[in-house]
């Protein structure tokens, strides 16, 4: 029986009366690689802030690798294993792209020597492809290496689940494949990856498993041949 | 890998590596030295001169200390006058109920400054920037409000204080807050320093650029802007502390002045956020600017001016001195 | 300070009456800041700004106040306009610091204050005029005209913005904008026009305010730091983005000063709006009507 390593039961939230989230009901197992899609506004984003501790949901309950994590806050989540990305990249950008990735290096993984953390933070930056932008400004990177800098700052924190939200949005068909060359890679390594996406290719691709949201709830979940034949799921998207 | 990355070329040169730093005793040392010749030369220097160098190194202290949250972690205080106003009535307290120690006045207008920064931080970081700002200002409002009220310490109609006997290796009592004051300084330019390279200014800098990011990074945010609110306020808590002796006569609308509030944010912004020097250039700069024209123009048309460089840097030059020297040394490579 | 029936309710009627006339300070921070997120703190020197201009006219040019609104309060939406571009183009655009934001507009305000001593001088300045003289019987309290006149002008203030804000195309693009400038941007709304007229919009009611207050009472330049405090105050507590809201709040702070200065004298006023302030960002900091 492999592990859930993240759970999330029943959760629901309103904004001023607006349902964003309905009893959402969602897990992820250890190792695992699941896709999550759904229309714009239908609440992916919302939910993941949820997961995160950003935004604290009005009802339900979160557990990460077996802890009760409702009401732990954000840091702390990121600190026990929990890593994402965001939809539009948000780099450090009064520091330097190196100095970008030693935040999570610093205060995530809690390394205290100084010379450890920038050569980790140089491994990691190797390892996404942005070596040689180490000394360089966020400001003078391009639109892909800014994700890349997003997933080397949600690599950097050892995470146990990566969440990638929409991290492939606006790139060209090769700049996707690199991407999902290196979530890949990181999901062989042992990182379970939550992968919230519009392109469908990448998403068929890489899910063991999607899940779907529309309007704040689950409409499906299950393996994506199966799933992407439901009905409610193509009324979804031919209807937009 | 990518072909975008390598046709395009990255909008910005590389920035300056921010690597060991052997500031730190350099600061120390040339406090040391002021010391020193201070002490040496203390008769040569006039009392004008003297007067000049107090207000000018209490500016350093007070830039100093806002830029710890300030410029380091993006949370503008406008109540520095209120945590001056702490350290000044402090004394003002202690020293009437039983005279005492400079020193040890200090301590306790650094720890209850620092206690109210911590206080306020507590009640108000959690919400948006902007929302402690305005909190800050209240308090301030609030303190004057007490202050004024409080007959004890002189309420609207001021105090005044006697200087204590001053011990024999000093000329006279003012070489003596001003020695004082170098010292201080010194020490706050040294923490400033050591914050900024520290995680802990590490973390502030990812605060100040996107909390959200920095707290799924693992940064504690509440905790690290309750460190920088609690060092910021009892600093300037201690720079408050000396000045009843060196004036002799508090009343609030001196303590909680507009010169204080408006030059303890001009200053570090005119100088550059970005590092620990700025705010020491920007108090040198716009402190004996203001110590010149003083004596030429009134103190409004005075304060005037600053308000019109402040805002002239910001729109203009946002980064102060500090960017201009560093894109300047960016350019030459 | 003897505790009695009537001068309490000397102080709330006194209260209420102010509280219309904060309604009128108020208003201008309620559009720029609860619903553009534009700390501007410099709103109470615009005010002050209206208000020597009052002077200025009534002594320069015989203006009446009224006249003085009538000219001074569209120059003011003007400027308004102006001012929003430049710190859109300088500051908003920049997207990363609002420290360099709160600095800027700190700045402004103090260049204002201090420009306005430098050029009126720290004495007060009022102005007169005749009909405002006069005294009107309200049950059996009787009210100055010159307490009336803020008060009333305040409530057509807040009744016309209302109306403005939920009737025209434009008020209703501003209170779109209010409500989520990304999904305006999405839909190719443009909330720059927006912002810039409801700015102009902010400005002219300080304008209006400015004169409202020299109509009350005579101005010295320091007053500009309290009504930061009176402006934000009233606007967190009435839920940041609410007229409605702006108004209940501005009652309840107008009584609460009235009944402190009634009981504990004028010097401890200041504190009545700062400390209801931080109470309410402390306990509830969104406010009565806010989300």
């Amino acid at each position: 029986m492999i592990p859930t390593i993240l759970e999330a039961t029943r959760i629901t939230k309103r904004f001023d009366g607006f349902a964003a989230l309905t009893t959402i009901d969602f897990r992820l197992l250890k190792g695992e690689r699941v896709g999550l899609i759904g229309p714009n506004g239908s609440g992916k984003s919302t939910f993941v802030n949820c997961l995160t501790g950003i935004l604290a949901p009005d009802e339900g309950s979160i557990t990460f690798d077996a802890h009760d994590i409702t009401k732990t806050p954000a840091w702390l989540r990121a600190r026990r294993g929990l890593a994402r990305t965001y939809q539009i990249p948000r780099p450090f950008r009064g520091i330097t792209v190196r100095e970008n990735i030693e935040v999570p290096l610093r205060f995530a993984v809690g390394h205290t020597s100084a010379r450890a953390i920038t050569e980790s933070a140089q491994v990691i930056l190797e390892q996404v492809g942005l070596g040689d932008k180490a000394e360089f400004s966020p400001r003078g990177l391009t639109q892909v290496e800014l994700r890349k800098l997003e997933l080397g700052r949600a690599l950097a924190a050892q995470p146990k689940v990566l969440i990638a939200d929409e991290v492939m949005a606006g790139l060209s068909e090769s700049e996707v494949d690199e991407i999902l060359e290196l979530l890949n890679r990181l999901n062989a390594e042992g990182i379970s990856i939550l992968l919230i996406e519009h392109i469908m290719r990448a998403v068929m691709l890489f899910s063991q498993r999607i899940v779907v949201i529309v309007a704040g709830c689950k409409i499906a979940d299950g393996l994506p041949d199966d799933v992407m034949k439901q009905e409610e799921v193509e009324r979804a998207y031919l209807g937009e | 890998m990518s072909n975008q990355a390598a046709s395009v070329p990255p909008l910005r040169k590389p920035l300056p590596v921010s690597g060991r730093s052997r500031s730190g005793m350099a600061i120390i040392l040339i406090g040391v030295a002021l010391i020193v010749a201070t002490m040496l030369f203390g008769s040569h220097i006039g009392e004008y001169y003297y007067l000049a160098t107090y207000t000018i190194l209490q500016f350093i202290i007070l830039g100093t200390a806002w830029n710890i949250l300030g410029g380091y972690g993006g949370y503008v205080n406008f109540g520095t006058a209120g945590f001056f106003a702490i350290g000044c009535y402090t004394t003002i307290v202690l020293n009437k109920i039983f005279p005492m120690p400079l020193f040890f006045e200090m301590f306790v207008a650094a720890v209850t400054a620092g206690l109210i920064g911590l206080g306020t931080g507590y009640l108000t970081l959690r919400l948006r920037g902007v929302f402690f700002s305005i909190a800050t200002l209240a308090l301030a409002i609030v303190l004057q409000t007490l202050i004024v009220n409080w007959s004890f310490v002189g309420g609207a109609r001021g105090v005044y204080v006697i200087r204590p006997a001053v011990s024999g290796i000093f000329i006279s009592y003012v070489q003596f807050l001003v020695v004082l004051m170098v010292g201080l300084a010194t020490f706050a330019i040294f923490v400033a320093w050591a914050v900024e390279k520290s995680w802990i200014g590490i973390g502030l800098a990812a605060i100040r650029d996107d909390e959200a990011a920095a707290e799924t990074s693992g940064v504690p945010s509440l905790r690290l802007k309750l460190i920088a609110t609690t060092v910021s306020g009892a600093l300037m808590g201690m720079a408050g502390a000396p000045f009843p002796y060196y004036v002799t006569y508090v009343d609030p609308a001196t303590a909680f002045g507009l010169a204080i509030a408006v030059n303890s944010i001009a200053m570090p912004l005119v100088g550059g956020t970005a590092a620990w020097w700025g705010p020491v250039v920007g108090a040198i700069l716009l402190g004996s600017a203001q110590q010149i024209l003083t004596v030429t123009i009134s103190s409004a048309a005075n304060l005037f001016i600053v308000g019109i460089l402040l805002v002239g840097f910001l729109t203009l030059a946002p980064r102060g001195v500090v960017g201009i020297v560093r894109g300047w040394k960016r350019g030459r490579r | 300070m003897e505790f009695s029936w009537d001068l309490v309710i000397n102080a709330i009627v006194t209260g209420v009456i102010l509280g219309g006339f904060y309604a009128s300070v108020a208003i201008g921070v309620t559009i720029a800041f609860g619903m553009l997120d534009i700390v501007n703190i410099a709103h109470p020197a615009f005010m002050i700004a209206g208000a020597y201009l009052a002077f200025w006219g009534s002594e320069k040019c015989g203006f009446d106040p009224f006249v003085s609104m009538a000219v001074f309060a569209p120059c003011g939406y003007l400027f308004g306009r102006a001012f929003y571009r430049a710190y859109h183009f300088f500051f908003e655009r920049r997207g990363d610091e609002s420290l360099q934001g709160l600095a800027f507009f700190f700045g402004i305000l103090f260049i204002v204050e201090i420009g306005v001593v430098l050029i009126f001088g720290v004495d007060y300045r009022s102005i007169s005029e005749p009909y405002l003289e006069s005294t009107i019987g309200v049950g059996f309290v009787s009210v100055p005209w010159r307490m009336l006149v803020p008060f009333l002008v305040g409530l057509g203030m807040l009744g016309s913005i209302n109306l403005y804000l939920s009737r025209t195309f434009t008020g209703r693009t501003i209170l779109a904008v209010s409500q989520d400038v990304e999904a305006l941007r999405l839909v190719g709304a443009n909330p720059i026009h927006a912002k810039e007229v409801a700015f102009g919009i902010a400005v002219a009611t300080a304008i209006i305010a400015g004169v409202l207050l020299i109509i009350i009472q005579p101005v010295e330049p320091s007053i500009t730091r309290e009504y930061i405090g009176r402006a934000f105050a009233i606007c967190v507590l009435g839920g940041i983005a609410s007229i409605p809201g702006t108004l209940v709040a501005s009652l309840i702070l107008g009584v609460a000063e009235a009944l402190t200065t009634t009981f504990y004298g004028p010097s401890w006023s200041p504190a009545v709006s700062f400390g209801l302030l931080l109470l309410t960002l402390i306990f509830r900091p969104a406010g009565i009507f806010g989300r």
